[in-house]
């Protein structure tokens, strides 16, 4: 049995002694990383207020390490939790090295004075984040990214034992998405460090979580590892998605399927039909695909984007009955597409179906580029 | 290292500006006991507060009139500087400040009533009680103040409803003063203009007991001032104890304006100025840097504005607040200016 360092008994959260969301049971451990996940405006951030401490919970309480935060005080809360906010801050004449020195605060003495133990690890948390050459800057003239990232910092060097965070992620591009993901991950694993954030970005949400809670509704439904969570119909449930889909493998979505009668035929597999996929999409052309093999990657597209995939098992060669229906559900088509450009021994019957698309004297494209 | 060079910039441009200061306060300080309708020469100064020496007429206009005049600005006028720094704070408002939330006008108003209810049955009102009826007055505004910021967010809406809460302090306590007695008139119209004049020795003692005291608790708060500056949030994320402090600051920020209000009547702009003119100066707005500045700039400004006050038109005599306002305004203007204040 797993001995939880943070857990929530019977938490109920809300605004203005409305409950929102009811009976919230988290369980983590040191070292964990949960996510929350879910549309907006389903309460995700009053979840994490609740948490912190900066709202108070309507019923049920949190504990940390075996202590309900309803009995700890603010100079308390500030040894085991820090937070990285949404709501922009507003600072005067401070520098970067400023704002994330104030995370020393709870450790400084009467007057705040910064001792040089302190100074390194200001300087650490900065290196870090990759923000030790902001320190002399204006925290008001850096980039939202910057900020984020100095705000990191200051969380770091409070060092606390759980570091909650609101929507960490959405003024990073790519690279500092990646960035800071990772250096949770890395305070999680060497410093024994618990993460409860809250994510939009579910891929990210999938790669760097150990837990996922899904908020929508009163009550939390699904609690789980990401391999629970992250499959087609929970996040089409969650998001109700109508106008597109959700790929548990690549954790990325798809524009919705074309609609109406197809008359296309696009030839693929191993990967040449996925943008050809899209480029159809883009142009709400309804198409058919195949021959695939299951485990090809045009399948997990396909799936989503076509009209009807004609599919073999993988490993297996494409058997006749399967070449059969395709070849009939082609020539009802007026245009076939090949993407293909070699064939194996595996898929070799796509080339039939090729020769046969070209004597049929169907439009012929080796892309739908061509197509207007 | 490059840290180390950077605080040693701000320790260099903190040193600077202290002794700039410094050398100002002193000048200003000379000055205001040494001009006048009658001016002393400096030599004389310094025999008469030295060594006793001097004419009768000079001695007793230094000693009964100059200085403690010179004293109340610069106490008055540092307790004004730190009020609005600590209301600035509060609000998280660069043109926040006692007289534009018109605290200054509600703490002139219950002083008005107090001075009239008893200056017609008893000679004189002390002034602890002077002090105490500003307080209530100010946190009476305070309190209309607090109550607008809770339902109307923005910026600038905060300052109207302040300055409207000035109009109707200011337009009663005219009228209080319409029908008040002749005698208690004279002083009472005086007062409620703003003025240094007329300070005793103890209403010096009373005012650097009262304000010396409230100005040191403000200095050991830097601290959490320092946090309260990154927002509640953070402030509570740092350990602060949110509810005690906005109490805390709310009473200390009341306070200095009721005592300045109490002595010398409402003086305006100089708790705008000041603090962010020290803050612009230090290229900072560390509490711990910029509070014991404050202090010593209110001074200043304040030394300086009566003496301008009381020289310019010699011997007549403007209100003070008529000269921080020409000096101070521009200024407010100037922040909202550079900062575009939101709302």
């Amino acid at each position: 049995m797993m001995e939880y360092f943070f857990y929530t008994k019977q938490l109920t959260v809300g605004y203005n002694g409305k409950p929102l969301i009811k009976d919230i049971e988290i369980r983590l451990s040191k070292g964990q990383i949960l996510t929350l996940i879910g549309p907006n405006g389903s309460g995700k951030s009053t979840i994490l207020k609740s948490i912190t401490k900066h709202l108070k919970s309507i019923y049920g309480t949190v504990y940390i390490g075996d202590r309900s935060i309803d009995d700890m005080s603010n100079r308390d809360m500030s040894y085991q939790v820090a937070v990285v906010l949404t709501e922009r801050l507003r600072t005067e004449l401070m520098t970067c090295g400023d704002v994330v020195a104030t995370g020393r605060y709870p450790y400084t003495g009467m007057l705040g004075i910064l001792s040089e133990q302190d100074k390194l690890l200001v300087r650490n948390a900065m290196e870090l984040v990759n923000v030790w050459d902001l320190r002399d800057r204006d925290f008001t003239e850096v980039s939202d990214g910057q900020r984020q990232r100095v705000m990191l910092a200051r969380a770091i060097c409070q060092e606390p034992q759980i570091i909650v965070l609101d929507e960490p992620t959405s003024f990073l591009d790519v690279r500092y998405e990646l960035e800071l993901l990772n250096i949770l991950r890395t305070m999680a694993k060497e410093r024994d460090i618990t993460v409860i954030m809250s994510l939009h970005e579910l891929d990210m949400a999938q790669k760097v979580s150990d837990l996922v809670m899904c908020v929508k509704g009163e009550y939390i439904t699904h609690f789980g590892t990401p391999r629970e969570i992250f499959n087609r119909e929970l996040i089409r449930e969650l998001y109700e998605l109508s106008n597109g889909s959700y790929n548990p493998l690549f954790g990325s979505f798809e524009m919705e399927r074309p609609k109406g009668g197809a008359k296309v035929f696009v030839i693929a597999g191993g990967g040449t039909g996925i943008t050809e996929y899209r480029t159809l999409q883009k142009k709400r052309i309804p198409f058919v695909t195949g021959i695939l093999h299951e485990n090809d990657i045009d399948y997990q597209i396909a799936y989503d984007l076509a009209s009807e995939v004609f599919f073999e098992k993988s490993f297996e060669r494409i058997g006749e009955g399967i070449y059969q229906n395709a070849l009939r559900r082609m020539k009802s088509c007026d245009t076939v597409i090949n993407c293909l450009k070699s064939y194996g021994e595996m898929n070799e019957r796509n080339k039939d179906l090729y020769e046969e698309a070209v004597s049929a004297g169907c439009f012929n494209f080796i892309s739908v580029d061509f197509i207007n | 290292m490059e840290m180390r060079d950077e605080s040693t910039k701000r320790h260099l441009r903190y040193c600077v500006t202290l002794t700039i200061f410094a050398v100002l306060f002193v000048v200003l300080v000379i000055l205001n006991i040494n001009l006048g309708s009658v001016t002393v020469r400096i030599k004389d100064i310094i025999s008469i507060l030295f060594n006793q020496g001097g004419s009768v007429t000079d001695h007793g206009i230094i000693w009964k009139v100059r200085l403690p005049r010179t004293m109340a600005g610069i106490i008055l006028g540092g307790a004004l500087a730190l009020s609005g720094f600590l209301l600035q704070t509060f609000f998280n408002n660069p043109i926040a400040g006692p007289y534009v939330l018109g605290i200054s006008s509600g703490a002139k108003l219950t002083v008005a009533i107090v001075m009239v209810m008893v200056l017609s049955k008893y000679p004189a009102v002390s002034s602890a009680a002077l002090i105490a009826a500003a307080f209530v007055g100010a946190m009476i505004s305070m309190g209309f103040v607090l109550l607008i910021a809770r339902t109307v967010r923005r910026a600038s809406m905060l300052i109207v409803s302040g300055v409207m809460i000035g109009y109707i302090c200011s337009a009663i306590t005219d009228f209080i003063i319409t029908f008040a007695d002749d005698a208690s008139i004279v002083n009472l119209h005086n007062w409620s203009r703003g003025s240094f004049s007329g300070t005793s020795w103890e209403d010096v003692r009373v005012m650097a007991v009262v304000v010396l005291l409230t100005s040191a608790i403000v200095f050991l708060m830097s601290k959490p001032i320092g946090a309260y500056q990154m927002g509640e949030s953070y402030a509570q994320n740092m350990g602060v104890n949110i509810k005690l402090f906005r109490i805390m600051l709310v009473m200390l920020s009341s306070m200095l304006c009721a005592c300045v209000t109490a002595f010398a009547g409402p003086i305006s702009f100089v708790g705008i100025a000041v603090p962010h003119l020290v803050k612009s100066f230090l290229k900072t707005s560390k509490p711990l840097a910029v509070i014991p500045v404050c202090f010593l700039g209110g001074s200043i400004f304040c030394l300086g504005c009566d003496l301008i006050a009381r020289t310019v038109f010699a011997p007549l005599e403007l209100s003070i607040s008529s000269v921080t306002a020409v000096l101070g305004a521009p200024v407010v203007i100037g922040i909202m200016v550079r900062k575009k204040v939101r709302g």
